[in-house]
C-alpha cells in the first residue's frame, strides 16, 4: 500500500523534494502540496483503491503524510496487501 | 408544511422589494433592475465602503465586468468553480452556419453549439483582473488596492440575496505574508464595526468558496481547516434564521494568485495575497430588511453615515 501511495503522490503531489527524501512521516504540505494538489492526490487514491472518502474524512489532517493516508485508507477497510492486487 | 412556509416568506421579501419597486423584473431569477430609491442607496453604500476603506496609500483600479478567458483558466477558477462561470460565446460563423442556426432556433432547440467561444467571461469576484497587472517585484511594503465591479455567477434562485448580476467592492492587500495577515485580521475587525456603523447586527464565521464536485470538498475542508476565509453574516431573510447571509468575506489566499502570475515581494519572495469583498446588494437589501423599505424612514444615525 505504502508504494501506491508513493506512486500517487510522484504523479500528483506536486511535490518540491525528491521522492527519496520522501520519508513515511514527511509533512507533504510542507513539502510543497497544495491544496489543489491535495485534491489530485485524494482523487487518485480514491480511483486506485476503488473507495470514496467520507466527509469526516475529507480534512486537511488526513493528507498530511503517506502514514496518514495510510491510516485513513486501512479505517476505510484497504488491505495492507493491496499493492499485491493492483 | 415548514417548506412552505420557507418558500413563502422568502417569497414576501422577494416580492415586497418588487412591490416598493427596488428591484425590477427581468424575467429570470436572479436578474434584477434596480429602482431609482434601490440605485441610490446601492451608490450610497458603494461610497460609503470607500469613505470607510480607503486608506491614503490605496490604490484605485476599476475594470468592466468582463474578464480574460485565459485569466480565469490561469487563476483556477474554471477548474475550481465551472458550474458557476459564465462564459461569453458569440456566432462566427459563414452564411452556411447562420442558417443552420437559425433553423435550430427556430425550432426551439439548444443552439448554443452553433457560437464560438469568445476571449472574455463575465467576470466572477472583482479582484480578479488585478493579478495579471501586479506581475514583478512590488515596492517595499507592498500595495493595497481598490476595487469594484458588477460580477456574474450562474446560480438561478428566488432568493434576492443570491442574485446572479451583483455588485462586488473589494480592498485588496499584497506583500509580504505577514503584513497581509496581520492587514486580513485587522479587517475582520474593521468590517465589522462598518456593519455595526449601518445598525446591522452580525456575526462572524470560518467559512469555504463553493468548490466543485468530489474535489471540492477537500478544497472546502482545506479552506476551512487554515482559516482561509472568514464571512460577516446578517440576518436578510426572516426564514434563514440558523445561518444569515454573508455580506463581507474576509480571505487570505496565501501564494495563490502570486505563484501564477509571478508577484514577488521588493526583496525576491513569493509575496501573498487577501482580499476583504463587500456584497453590495446584500449590504442593502440588509439595511431594507432591519431598517425597513423606505430609506427615508431609517435611523437618523444609519443616515448620516450614508448620506453625510
Amino acid at each position: 500500500m505504502i508504494e501506491q501511495i508513493r506512486a500517487i503522490l510522484a504523479e500528483h503531489g506536486r511535490l518540491m523534494i525528491d521522492m527519496e527524501e520522501l520519508k513515511e512521516d514527511t509533512d507533504l504540505y510542507e513539502a510543497g502540496m497544495t491544496s489543489h494538489a491535495s485534491v489530485n492526490v485524494m482523487l487518485a487514491l480514491e480511483n486506485t483503491f476503488d473507495l470514496e472518502f467520507p466527509d469526516r474524512m475529507l480534512a486537511r489532517a488526513v493528507f498530511t503524510s503517506i502514514l496518514s493516508i495510510r491510516d485513513a485508507l486501512l479505517e476505510l477497510g484497504v488491505e495492507e496487501e493491496a499493492v499485491k492486487e493492483a | 408544511m415548514e417548506t412552505t412556509q420557507t418558500t413563502t416568506q422568502q417569497d414576501s421579501l422577494l416580492e415586497r422589494l418588487f412591490a416598493h419597486g427596488h428591484l425590477l423584473k427581468t424575467g429570470v431569477d436572479g436578474v434584477y433592475g434596480r429602482g431609482g430609491e434601490m440605485h441610490d442607496i446601492i451608490e450610497a453604500v458603494d461610497n460609503y465602503i470607500t469613505r470607510f476603506g480607503r486608506d491614503g496609500d490605496t490604490e484605485v483600479m476599476m475594470f468592466p465586468p468582463v474578464m480574460s478567458r485565459a485569466s480565469v483558466m490561469k487563476n483556477g477558477y474554471m477548474s475550481s468553480f465551472p458550474h458557476l462561470l459564465g462564459s461569453i460565446h458569440a456566432f462566427t460563423g459563414n452564411q452556411q452556419a447562420y442558417g443552420a442556426m437559425m433553423e435550430d432556433i427556430n425550432s426551439c432547440c439548444e443552439w448554443g453549439h452553433h457560437l464560438s467561444m469568445s476571449d472574455v467571461v463575465l467576470t466572477p469576484a472583482a479582484c480578479y483582473p488585478i493579478y495579471p497587472t501586479l506581475t514583478g517585484n512590488l515596492p517595499e511594503f507592498g500595495r493595497l488596492i481598490e476595487v469594484a465591479s458588477y460580477c456574474f455567477r450562474h446560480e438561478p434562485s428566488q432568493d434576492p440575496a443570491r442574485m446572479q448580476s451583483f455588485r462586488m467592492h473589494e480592498f485588496v492587500r499584497v506583500g509580504a505574508p505577514e503584513v497581509v495577515q496581520a492587514w486580513r485580521e485587522g479587517w475582520i475587525e474593521r468590517a465589522q464595526q462598518f456593519l455595526q456603523n449601518l445598525g446591522l447586527t452580525l456575526h462572524v464565521t470560518p467559512a469555504n468558496d463553493p468548490f466543485f464536485g468530489a474535489g471540492g470538498r477537500l478544497l472546502k475542508a482545506n479552506q476551512k481547516d487554515q482559516g482561509l476565509k472568514f464571512e460577516l453574516v446578517v440576518q436578510i431573510n426572516p426564514n434563514d434564521q440558523d445561518q444569515g447571509t454573508a455580506v463581507i468575506s474576509c480571505n487570505y489566499h496565501q501564494d495563490h494568485f502570486t505563484s501564477k502570475y509571478e508577484i514577488m515581494t521588493h526583496d525576491g519572495q513569493l509575496a501573498h495575497t487577501s482580499c476583504i469583498g463587500f456584497g453590495v446588494e446584500r449590504i442593502v437589501l440588509a439595511l431594507l430588511a432591519t431598517h425597513g423599505m423606505k430609506s427615508s424612514e431609517w435611523p437618523a444615525e444609519v443616515r448620516k453615515e450614508l448620506w453625510p
